[in-house]
């Protein structure tokens, strides 16, 4: 417990940091975008490496904390403040009120049926013109201000935004080491050993799931304060497939994985973008290599990497 | 103590238990034998709520206990250990002991008084506590078992329900656990439903026994008597396979 803590604050502390070492610019953006992913990384990872209930519609669920967020302080001229959590809760309730039929099937099933949940909620984006503007968008979203101070920049949304998520990873660092994480790893093993224990399944799977999708309804939010403008491109059936494969990458049931596993699949595109038309190649191929050296996930494999060269440079002194 | 009026339960249409009414008195340890498909893993579900009955009543403690899920039959005292072991393989030896003991961290029981039962556990099975930090897959099936048996202790059960302890382990195994059951019995008064293939090491345990065929039990009487069933021996024990031939 103490060694997590440590290891917590040397994390925040570099997240800190960071912008110090970077120049600014463009790049400041993309670590923006690092810090929403990591979010809802995390958010899927809860329900998928700790819970080991797949769900193939969270940028569904993303996407619905932006709108409730966007068309609540534009149309209803909301405070922001104000807008956020009451949208993570409409999408809380959604997510229990659907989650007790759905989380009732397993495996292959469990993903069709979340797939369709992503798809619903897509096409509602798009349909309803009147209300979310539709497949153009919804601009002149209000920044979040604190104190009189706007946050329009790419450095104060960088601090914003990753405010938030070390908020996120620290809850749910100690949300897994709790009783309640060792249910939900008890559960992903075996759901019956897990009941006979006295852990209610059915109502704990109900509960990570809406948990899950109040962390990505209020990553949504956010998108939509610090980009101003939201459109359905961004929360489609393939973005969820974007957030799987980051907490697959990063390591399941591994928060800090969360976060490498966003990291690099928000970061590679942009350093791929010299490679011109080849960068999906690669990009693709990279993914390939990884999942085939590094199967635990990049934590996992970068420990194991570590601990094999730290024996072998002690047999060298030897 | 535990009390089952004719039971029957369904999986769909299939109907799985037929009128099965058997009791259980403080401190008694009862077998259930029979051959594949006759319902003992369903009785034991039946009771802990996993797959509810349709008809009937179950009673413990003289409270009817029909109707309830899976962790409210826990709260009540009834631990039970499933079928095949089940340990959670990705988890440490304390954290599959400290799930046993879920609900009662919820209820804001004292850490002491839990673990004082974990000190029990490992008092039992003294390998457990060798293996503390080693992951459960990694243990071998005998270890398992004793880690599931260990597991349903630590919710502090009144009763404790059996899926065939035995399977795949080695006699000196079955031996080594068998043991504690009757220690736990000794020791505790833990009463103890035992479903079992091995149906000859079950009987010189228990007390009394029944025996099930397709959902129905068909036999029922103390152990001992049972052993010396003509019926019993032929198709259960293995025992004068030769008159079989004969006929």
């Amino acid at each position: 417990m103490k060694r997590d803590l440590l290891l917590f604050v040397c994390f925040s502390l570099l997240i800190m940091v960071a912008p110090q070492l970077f120049e600014g610019g463009y790049l400041m953006n993309v670590l923006v975008f690092v810090g929403i992913n990591t979010m809802l990384a995390i958010a899927l990872n809860l329900l998928l490496g700790y819970a080991g209930q797949i769900s193939l519609g969270h940028a569904g669920f993303f996407g619905l904390g932006a709108y409730l967020s966007g068309i609540m302080t534009t149309t209803y001229s909301m405070n922001p403040w104000v807008a956020m959590p009451v949208a993570a809760l409409i999408v809380g309730a959604l997510a229990g009120l659907i989650g007790f039929p759905i989380l009732k099937l397993k495996g292959h099933y469990l993903a069709m049926a979340t797939l369709g949940l992503g798809i619903i909620i897509f096409i509602v984006f798009n349909e309803t013109v009147d209300l979310t503007g539709g497949p153009s968008g919804l601009s002149a979203i209000p920044n979040l201000k604190l104190a009189g101070l706007s946050f329009d920049s790419d450095v104060k949304n960088y601090y914003l935004i990753w405010a938030f998520t070390l908020a996120v990873m620290l809850f749910s660092i100690n949300l897994a080491n709790s009783r309640i994480g060792r249910a939900l790893r008890a559960i992903h093993d075996s759901e019956v050993a897990a009941q006979v224990l006295g852990v209610n399944s059915r109502v704990l799977k109900v509960q990570i799931f809406a948990l899950s999708a109040v962390i990505s309804s209020l990553a949504g939010s956010l998108y939509a304060h610090t980009m101003t403008f939201v459109s359905p491109a961004s929360f489609g059936f393939n973005f969820s497939i974007e957030l799987l494969t980051m907490v697959v990458i990063g390591g399941l049931g591994s928060i800090y994985g969360s976060f490498l596993g966003a990291a690099l699949l928000t970061l590679l595109p942009e350093f791929l973008r010299g490679a011109n038309d080849y960068d999906i190649v690669i990009y693709g191929a990279l993914l390939m290599v990884m999942v085939m050296y590094m199967p635990g996930g990049l934590v996992r494999g970068i420990t194991s990497l570590f601990s094999k060269f730290v024996k072998k440079s002690g047999a060298d002194h030897a | 103590m535990l009390r089952l009026k004719n039971i029957n339960t369904y999986y769909g249409k299939v109907h799985a238990l037929k009128n099965v009414s058997l009791h259980l008195g403080e401190g008694e340890i009862v077998t259930l034998i029979g051959a594949n498909g006759a319902g003992k893993t369903t009785i034991l579900n039946t009771i802990s709520g996993v797959t509810p009955a349709s008809a009937g009543e179950i009673l413990f403690c003289k409270e009817p206990v029909t109707a309830l899920a899976p962790d409210k039959v826990v709260q009540r005292g009834i631990s039970q250990v499933p079928e095949g072991r089940q340990v959670f393989k990705p988890l440490s030896v304390e954290d599959n002991l400290e799930l046993g003991a879920y609900l009662r961290y919820r209820n804001r029981e004292g850490k002491a008084s839990i673990h004082k039962d974990m000190d029990l556990v490992f008092s039992l099975f003294p390998r457990l506590e060798e293996r503390r930090r080693q992951l459960a897959g990694t243990m071998s099936g005998g270890e398992q078992q004793m880690l599931a048996i260990g597991r349903a202790l630590m919710a502090n059960p009144k009763m404790l329900l059996l899926d065939e302890p035995s399977m795949g382990l080695a006699p000196l195994v079955v031996q080594e656990i068998f043991r504690v059951l009757e220690r736990l019995r000794r020791e505790n008064g833990t009463t103890i439903l035992l479903v079992e293939q091995n149906a000859k090491a079950a009987l010189k345990l228990a007390d009394r026994g029944y025996v099930l065929e397709t959902g129905k039990v068909i036999l029922e009487g103390p152990a001992n008597e049972l052993l010396e069933n003509a019926e019993v021996k032929r198709a259960y024990l293995g025992k004068d396979k030769k008159e079989m031939w004969e006929r």
